[in-house]
């Protein structure tokens, strides 16, 4: 399958940032260093016309280095055309620089993203958690938190 | 000598027109908002969370009580999803896919129904409440002979659909799709040219397309701000690209404008919903994939490979290849998203829920700051918020 337009400028603009790219049913994910995520996503929006950040959010892969992702999935509203980024992010140092002043609806997705999944977002305006109650510990969507809560028996059912 | 300060007010999370248990903490100067704070979460059932220690299969009725008047919308968006990632979106029938996409509208106007009619309660026009339920028990009489429930359907299957439609069934809807003009009518009559409802809702909670874009507005709300996108047309799905219809803008920006844009929808669903009883044949109705669908249950009393494939499916669940995919859909709010990530087991590896209530709720604030106390409750009906599928 021939190279998605968007991967070959990023390249040129941000030559060795690009860690990865994955073509998979049709999409595109694209991984890059997480220092760049900022330049990177002005890059995408001003310079490729994406936009619109439809959703961010934060995967864990327990047990594998780096231990998680943060993806972006965004979407050019003129050529209507989406496109994934992917960041890894390091479990030793757990914070990515906030898109929140590229696309102003990563601000939510940002505190959902440090509420659920513990990811903290540098210089974001106002990181709270945002579905769970404020004093409440750990982060839920993490792999290692268990299914029926802290201080209860683990969750016996599906072997996978 | 005079002296002010500003007073915050509590707003919910039991109030009546914050449609469910959202609360929000306004900070005001008289009558004036200078700041809104939106608190969110009391509904949080962690579906993301129980997700990833299901089967593909055991999700589709979380997927219900996200969106819970529109939980259609909700199912199709993660079947469409699932689909995607097992590789099957092209094997599904066309009954199937023309059923879909005449539930998908008929739960539109459900959808826009309560939409009206809390919309104009809140602002104190109830006589459209009481019009608008009653279509919209139409609409759930018709989710019932279907599925048997009346609001967490559960019915559409990943390749297709849990069973046909039940006799008689193409003719409920044609007889209420040729009422349902008529009734759109008859709410415009009550609203439209009422000096009241006029006052209560021009001017109120404008944002502009760009801003809109910005804070990631979807659906309805962002067409209301001029700007010109439906997936439906745009990225279109489950057959939507063999249908006649207008996708409506209004460049308004206001209450008003999307006012306009959700009624004139409300008329493009009919259209739509009268296209797809013209194109309905019999034929089947799931994908003929028995690694990975349900097969139907006559093959499972009838067949040992169908009681097989069911075991296997019930039990241990399909496996797609590892990957990711994401899969919008148009929900009556806006985008609902679906992410998901497989590491090739029966499970989720991560699902990733893009709520449109959600991020429209996050416009709240800057549409609401510098506007009198009254004009939340216009914003809050305008946004068409739910909080089930806010908090997930």
């Amino acid at each position: 399958m021939s190279e998605h337009a968007a991967v070959a400028k990023l390249k040129g603009k941000f030559p060795d940032t690009v860690l990865d790219v994955v073509e998979f049913r049709g999409e595109t994910t694209i991984t890059v260093k997480k220092e760049n995520i900022v330049e990177i996503c002005s890059f995408m929006k001003k310079d490729l016309g994406y936009n619109f950040l439809c959703d961010l959010c934060g995967v864990d892969y327990l047990g594998k280095s780096p231990r998680f992702m943060v993806v972006y999935n965004i979407y050019n509203i003129a050529t209507k055309d989406r496109l994934r980024l992917k960041v890894p992010v390091e479990e030793s140092d757990v914070r990515v620089d906030t898109v929140s002043g590229v696309w102003g609806t990563a601000n939510w997705h940002e505190r959902e993203c440090w509420d659920l999944m513990g990811i903290s977002f540098n210089n974001h305006p106002d990181l709270r958690r945002i579905l769970m109650a404020a004093d409440w510990e750990g982060h839920p969507l993490r792999k290692d938190y268990p299914l029926q809560g802290p201080g209860r028996e683990p969750y016996q059912g599906r072997h996978k | 000598m005079s002296f002010t300060e500003t007073m915050t007010v509590n707003m919910g999370p039991q109030h009546p027109s914050t449609h469910g248990v959202l609360q929000l903490i306004l900070e005001l100067d008289g009558e004036i908002v200078t700041k809104a704070i939106p608190h969110i979460g009391f509904l949080h059932r962690g579906t993301e969370k129980l997700s990833e220690h299901r089967t593909y299969h055991q999700v589709i009725p979380l997927t219900d009580r996200l969106d819970y008047l529109a939980p259609m919308h909700n199912n199709l968006g993660y079947v469409l999803a699932v689909e995607k990632l097992f590789g099957i979106t092209d094997q599904i029938p066309e009954r199937a896919k023309v059923v879909r996409v005449m539930l998908a509208e008929l739960t539109r106007l459900k959808s826009h129904l309560v939409w009206i009619a809390c919309h104009a309660l809140d602002i104190g026009a109830m006589t459209v409440f009481i019009y608008a339920f009653r279509e919209r028990e139409h609409i759930m009489n018709m989710y019932e002979k279907i599925s048997g429930a009346r609001m967490t359907s559960n019915y559409f299957r990943v390749g297709g659909l849990s069973a046909d439609l039940p006799d008689g069934f193409e003719k409920d809807v044609r007889d209420f799709i040729d009422m349902m003009p008529g009734h759109i009518d008859t709410y415009e009559g009550l609203l439209t040219g009422n000096k009241i409802w006029q006052k209560r809702i021009m001017g109120v909670g404008n944002i502009t397309g760009e801003a809109a874009i910005d804070i990631g507005l979807t659906g309805p709300s962002l067409r209301g701000s001029g700007v010109d996108w439906d997936l439906r047309r745009d990225n279109p799905y489950s057959g939507y690209e063999d249908y006649d219809f207008k996708v409506h803008v209004d460049d308004g920006c206001d209450t008003w404008a999307r006012y306009k844009v959700r009624l004139l929808e409300m008329r493009e669903a009919c259209k739509i919903i009268r296209q797809c009883l013209d194109k309905l044949k019999p034929g089947p109705i799931l994908a003929d994939c028995p690694k990975i669908c349900l097969p139907p249950k006559k093959n499972v009393v009838n067949t040992i490979e169908g009681l097989i494939h069911h075991f296997k499916i019930i039990t241990e669940g399909p496996k797609p290849e590892v990957g990711e995919i994401y899969q919008g859909v148009e929900n009556p709010k806006g985008e609902v998203g679906f992410y998901l990530v497989s590491d090739g087991s029966p499970c989720p590896y991560r699902m990733k829920i893009r709520p449109a209530s959600f991020v429209n709720l996050q416009a709240l604030p800057q549409m609401v700051e510098g506007r009198l106390i009254a004009d939340v409750v216009a914003v809050i009906g305008t946004l068409d918020i739910v909080l089930g599928e806010i908090d997930r």
